[in-house]
């Protein structure tokens, strides 16, 4: 066997590898910083995934974080400072507005059990796998 | 989504020429916002994963620097599978004119936002003259 067919039969047994794939895809790539908003980044444990987006100064109450079968969809908004008559801005290089964000997670997720926290401007979410979805060990018999 | 024009990715910091870094760690450059209001300056940086406690401001003639120290919180047992930012400190510094009033500086930092309100010393205040008609 080739190496390249042992790196791409590995691939394939891993369905996290495909996960980048799919997210560019669902995302799509048409948008003009070629990346959606909020940048995510996704931890993988053995039944659970997590996921933590940097979103500093929104308000926790206001995000609107939801999960259907594999998709996981975070929503929410910053207002921009506001300035009185006779401010001046210098700089305004921060974000603001309105954002939508969908991941597809590679396995089912068990909504009733997903913990969001909101520590110093960071979102943390841990998805656990959905029971039915979760690997079944197979034990052999022996004659 | 939040303005397309804007540049959303996190930006690593760049240091002067032949100067580095001691630890090895990332640095990023925060986003700000600086409003001058009639009598004070209020600059707004975006820095998760901060608190009151890990960021330092110090002010040394007329360089403020803002540095922000970031204990990643990294999920026990879980390998990261998929990134799109990356976690380190902030550092900036922006020179300051002579019109602030150093002893007043006030910072905050908020849900990862670091606030600081600069007041203008008294002597850079904008006056109004009165005109008066000549007798």
């Amino acid at each position: 066997m080739l190496l390249s067919d042992l790196v791409r039969f590995g691939r394939y047994l891993d369905p996290w590898s495909e996960f980048e794939k799919m997210n560019r895809t669902l995302s799509g790539l048409s948008s003009p910083s070629g990346r959606e908003f909020p940048a995510v980044n996704v931890w993988k444990g053995e039944d659970h995934a997590v996921v933590t987006a940097e979103i500093p100064g929104i308000n926790p109450q206001e995000l609107d974080i939801s999960v259907a079968g594999k998709a996981l969809t975070l929503r929410g908004a910053r207002s921009p400072e506001k300035a009185a008559e006779g401010d001046t801005f210098h700089r305004r290089e921060r974000w603001y507005g309105k954002f939508t964000r969908t991941l597809d997670i590679p396995f089912d997720v068990d909504a009733d059990k997903i913990e969001a926290r909101f520590i110093k401007g960071v979102l943390y979410i841990a998805l656990p796998r959905a029971e039915a979805d979760k690997p079944r060990k197979i034990s052999i018999k022996s004659e | 989504m939040a303005t397309a024009t804007q540049e959303l990715q996190k930006k690593e910091a760049t240091s002067p020429e032949g100067v580095e870094y001691t630890s090895s760690r990332k640095v990023f450059t925060p986003a700000v916002d600086i409003i001058e209001q009639k009598d004070r300056t209020i600059l707004i940086a975006d820095m998760p994963g901060t608190d009151e406690k890990s960021v330092d401001i110090t002010l040394e003639k007329n360089v403020l620097t803002i540095y922000g120290k970031v204990e990643p919180l990294v999920p026990e047992k879980h390998g990261l599978v998929f990134s799109e930012y990356g976690i380190g400190d902030y550092h900036r510094a922006f020179t300051l004119s002579n019109e602030v009033d150093r002893n007043r500086i006030e910072a905050t930092v908020k849900n990862g936002i670091l606030k600081l309100v600069l007041p203008k010393a008294e002597a850079a205040k904008a006056r109004k003259i009165a005109v008066r008609a000549e007798a």
